[in-house]
């Protein structure tokens, strides 16, 4: 979707206001927020794509007025809710909190740096053939889904090299949308003066990672 | 903009309804208090930037090291028993004396967390995230880095599960040094790309 948090090349944001000795987290909500999303992945009931198209579709006002955590409070309320775990009279307290099940249980203290360390797994052994080679030349296709994409606005329409193949990947774009749609992930190559004209840099470039389904030959 | 609250004043709402949440997700049995309590210990204690320092010292001394971290540096870094969240595809990429590289994510806040813990707010904040594939050289110099013009700058936009973690220059005046005091050298700013490393003169004689 062509949402705020799209935010590549946008004017007008002001200075990057960087906080000296910053703590890892701004007091207790935080710490709370940022753990509670984490302990929500283990449960098995959406994918981190699910989780960033639902923080995508924040109120566009209140994502850009917001800091981070007040953007993943949303986004996990919004999932919770849309998933039917949660409701907002539950969160209200005007309803007594009705019981659900999940596909996995809870994490538990002892399993947090296990599953942590452990991660999750983005490749898949089979999926679409490879439509690009290292080396080609490619376009990033003007596409403008309503849905979630990981083709950023500002390379949508532009040229680039293919720099890496990182073999086959879900695709976000589906995944976000329950399919998974494996393809090959490419690390492409666009110079500055390609992605901002006038107004880039001769001699730097962005490397962006995208899907076969963002690129057409060039 | 009416306010923009970006660090420590959250409006009390937001406070409140966080508690609420997490008393019905424990009401419900979809969240344990203590897994909340050992996640946040796991990211404010454990896992951060000195994690990726001890990589890049690493990198720094030993050429072997560096050759595979530069092959495949989810291996290489497993090699610390560093892994897992937000990591599991690792690239490293190299600064050198013609190319400096720096990482953002413009579509949300990914970050290499096994490496470099938890990201600070100015990176996932608006002006970070809108300028740095821009005017990459302007968002440098306001933290203090300016790039001669022969100097290729490469933006990495993280919008794929890949996380990269750049291995800044070694400064000059540490050649007899060892790892450890290596990694002291190391910030996490010169490992998302906005800075050089620290000059070992700044560091303790100050």
């Amino acid at each position: 979707m062509d949402g705020v948090h799209d935010m590549g090349g946008m004017h007008g944001m002001g200075p990057i206001d960087a906080e000296e000795n910053e703590p890892v987290f701004h007091g207790e909500w935080e710490k709370r927020m940022f753990a509670m999303n984490n302990a929500a992945s283990a449960l098995g009931v959406r994918n981190i794509d699910e989780s960033r198209h639902a923080r995508e579709r924040m109120n566009p006002g209140a994502y850009l007025s917001s800091s981070y955590y007040e953007i993943w409070l949303d986004g996990l309320v919004r999932t919770l809710s849309e998933k039917g775990l949660i409701s907002e009279e539950e969160l209200a307290g005007v309803v007594a909190p009705k019981p659900v099940t999940t596909p996995k249980p809870a994490i538990r203290a002892e399993d947090v740096d296990k599953a942590m360390d452990k991660g999750a797994t983005y490749t898949v052994p089979e999926g679409k053939p490879a439509g690009f080679i290292v080396g080609q030349t490619v376009r990033a296709k003007n596409i403008h889904p309503a849905g979630h994409t990981r083709l950023p606005r500002y390379a949508r329409g532009h040229e680039g090299i293919v720099c890496r193949d990182y073999g086959i990947h879900v695709f976000p774009d589906a995944n976000a949308h329950g399919a998974d749609d494996p393809q090959h992930l490419y690390n492409v190559k666009f110079s500055s003066v390609e992605l901002w004209g006038e107004d880039g840099t001769k001699g730097d470039y962005v490397y962006i990672d995208l899907w076969d389904d963002h690129l057409e030959r060039a | 903009m009416a306010h923009n609250h970006k660090h420590g004043d959250p409006l009390p709402e937001t406070v409140l309804r966080v508690k609420s949440l997490e008393s019905l997700l424990v009401e419900k049995g979809l969240v344990e208090t203590a897994a909340l309590d050992a996640l946040i210990d796991r990211y404010e204690n454990k896992v951060g930037p000195k994690n990726g320092a001890k990589v890049v010292a690493r990198a720094w001394t030993d050429p072997d090291f560096k050759q595979r971290l530069l092959q495949d540096a989810t291996a290489a870094i497993a090699e610390f028993s560093f892994s897992g969240a937000q990591g599991e595809e690792l690239v490293a990429v190299e600064n050198t004396d013609a190319v400096h590289n720096v990482v953002v994510c413009t579509l949300c806040s990914c970050y290499p967390w096994p490496v470099l813990g938890l990201p600070p707010v100015w990176y996932k904040s608006a002006p970070y995230r809108s300028r740095v594939v821009r005017e990459p050289r302007a968002v440098l110099v306001e933290f203090g880095t300016e790039l001669p013009a022969s100097t290729e700058v490469r933006v990495w936009d993280s919008t794929a599960e890949t996380r990269y973690l750049v291995i800044p220059r070694r400064p000059e005046g540490s050649s007899g040094m060892n790892e450890d005091g290596l990694a002291a050298l190391v910030s996490r700013d010169s490992m998302i790309g906005v800075t050089e490393a620290i000059s070992p003169s700044t560091v303790g004689g100050a």
